[in-house]
């Protein structure tokens, strides 16, 4: 498959507004590293993978360290169900990805830049190593960028190899290094031992793909859209029951309801924000606003129509967490597994209310015990569906498949 | 395994050390490429690759069958893998499902008797507004229907 970069159309305020390849870069480099770092602790931009760590601390503490090598990583192991924002940005808009990585490299001191590109989207591989080939023709990457002697820095792209959990920042360093893609102990945090020891900052791809703009528009104007804790726009992944699926940029703040209108979603039952690890969301709830204060998400919104079976959905979650569970740890490994026991025995009507309520509780202890975001968080949808459909899976009629089908 | 073969593997395996390096970071690389070309990492591949780059093979192993990608055994010549992720199955995951299997006569996880593809389920491909969608090698086919699923198996060699 060929991929070309085609015209843009796609309209949004902040990341999908116009930019030239390469007028971050040089903007940036007229400027200090410590003049980039304050518009980007003004604009309040936080980790756009989910975790909403601030951009600006990240960088800072990266920059900070010493070392005589430092590596600057983008995230782009998107697995989470329901998510293909990194998909849109790096065939449509690598410009603004890669220049991101480049201030990165500025501002944290870090000559090496890697990809870290999901096994899944291999079919871009060509098309983007063409693009960093362009770039460093362009004298965009490479040694004394743009003229600015002593700035040197270039990209490699690195697969993976089919594995969701390598999406955390640690699990993803240790795949980088050959390793089985498990998380590590947290501190010490990548920022001050990351890749083969070396302090690494590691980025979602959205997050970078911000940076260019505010770059050249400034903090201020970032911090204008969204809300006062959740600054700036985001890419909405909208998938399931809706006319008009696809990417949205849109600020932080929307509400769920006016965003189940922009995507044209009839009958809506429920909306799955932050995908499989995500909460979902009941009708009750719509007035819920997306922002890291409230409905948090990664960017997956996943919308449910009435015919949908809630415990079907809830179903192919689980499953694909048992899946998933890289083994290392035991709440998230076993955990998982009873859950998704749990789910099979409620599909076969054995169950008792005390055995889900124990259930209940196993998934609090997964929250609190698990070493990183997975099984920290893969409990959430199983809580959060049980408890807003039980009039529907425990009490009214049970029938329906997840695909609108007995 | 022939000896001729065994011995094209081990010197394939010198030249992409040569090409990636002999560091341990190299190894993902170095395994993506043998999978590639001969379809599976057999056992005495993963010796090879320990003996070659110094590490332990019981390391190589845990690697291997670690990645959802990396297989042990032999796969056929084409993978296809269909996305099981909530919104592939609402949008008619299950009828491309059915008409798969009852094309190639075999279920999800196995090969076909001629060896030409290997059925599997993935999660999330990331075409979640366009699916349901599958990866045919390292294609990316969407918008599948039971029809349009046979004939993109019908075109494989």
């Amino acid at each position: 498959m060929k991929i070309t970069q085609s015209a843009k159309k796609r309209p949004g305020p902040v990341l999908f507004s116009e930019y030239t390849r390469g007028e971050g870069i040089k903007q940036a480099l007229n400027k200090s590293r410590e003049d980039i770092l304050f518009d980007l602790r003004t604009s309040g931009l936080k980790g756009r993978g989910g975790a909403g760590f601030p951009l600006a601390t990240k960088w800072m503490i990266t920059a900070a360290a010493v070392a005589d090598k430092k590596y600057l990583v983008c995230n782009a192991d998107e697995g989470e169900p329901g998510t293909f924002k990194d998909r849109v940005l790096l065939t449509e808009y690598p410009e603004l990805v890669f220049d991101g990585m480049v201030i990165g490299g500025y501002i944290t001191g870090a000559q090496t830049g890697i990809v870290y590109l999901r096994g899944e989207y291999e079919y871009m591989l060509e098309f983007l190593e063409d693009y960093l080939m362009k770039m460093r023709e362009d004298n965009l990457l490479g040694k004394n960028i743009t003229g600015k002697k002593g700035f040197n820095f270039d990209i490699s792209i690195r697969l993976g190899s089919g594995a969701y959990v390598c999406g955390e920042e640690t699990a993803l360093i240790e795949s980088l290094e050959g390793h089985r893609g498990e998380p590590r102990n947290r501190p010490p945090y990548p920022v001050n031992t990351g890749y083969m020891g070396y302090p690494t900052s590691v980025n979602n791809v959205e997050t970078l793909s911000a940076v260019p703009h505010i770059v050249l528009k400034g903090g201020n104007w970032f911090k204008h859209f969204g809300t006062d804790k959740s600054t700036g726009s985001k890419l909405f992944s909208v998938s399931g029951d809706c006319d008009r699926p696809g990417v949205y940029e849109l600020p932080w703040g929307t509400s769920i309801r006016q965003l189940l209108k922009i995507v044209d979603a009839k009958n809506t039952k429920a909306v799955q924000v932050g995908g499989a690890s995500g909460v979902c969301i009941p009708k009750s709830q719509f007035d819920r606003i997306l922002a890291y204060e409230d409905a948090a998400t990664g960017g997956s919104v996943i919308v449910f129509n009435e015919s949908r079976n809630m415990l079907k959905v809830l179903k192919n979650f689980m499953e694909f967490f048992v899946e998933e569970s890289c083994g290392q740890c035991t709440p998230c490994r076993i955990g998982n597994t009873k859950l998704l026991e749990g789910v099979e025995k409620i599909e076969k009507n054995e169950f008792t209310f005390a055995y889900l309520n124990t259930l209940k509780e196993l998934g609090r202890t997964m929250q609190l015990a698990s070493k990183c975001g997975l099984g920290q968080s893969s409990p959430n949808s199983f809580i959060s569906i049980l408890e807003s459909f039980k009039d529907e899976i425990f009490f009214a009629g049970r029938k329906g498949g997840s695909d609108g089908k007995a | 395994m022939l000896v001729l073969e065994k011995n094209q593997l081990s010197e394939d395996i010198e030249e992409l050390i040569e090409k990636f390096g002999a560091d341990r970071s190299a190894l993902l690389p170095i395994l993506q490429t043998v999978q590639t070309k001969y379809k599976c990492i057999s056992g005495f591949a993963q010796q090879e690759i320990a003996r070659l780059m110094n590490i332990h093979p019981v390391e190589v192993h845990s690697v291997v069958t670690f990645y959802s990608f990396l297989h042990e055994k032999p796969q056929g010549r084409n993978i296809v893998r269909l996305c099981r992720t909530i919104s592939c199955d609402m949008a008619g995951k299950t009828d491309v499902e059915s008409s798969l299997k009852r094309e190639l006569g075999i279920n999800f996880g196995e090969t076909t008797p001629d060896n030409r593809v290997t059925l599997e389920r993935t999660n999330c491909l990331g075409m979640c507004d366009q699916g349901p969608a599958m990866l045919v090698n390292e294609k990316v086919f969407t918008h599948l229907t039971p029809e349009s699923a046979v004939k993109i198996l019908s075109e494989l060699k």
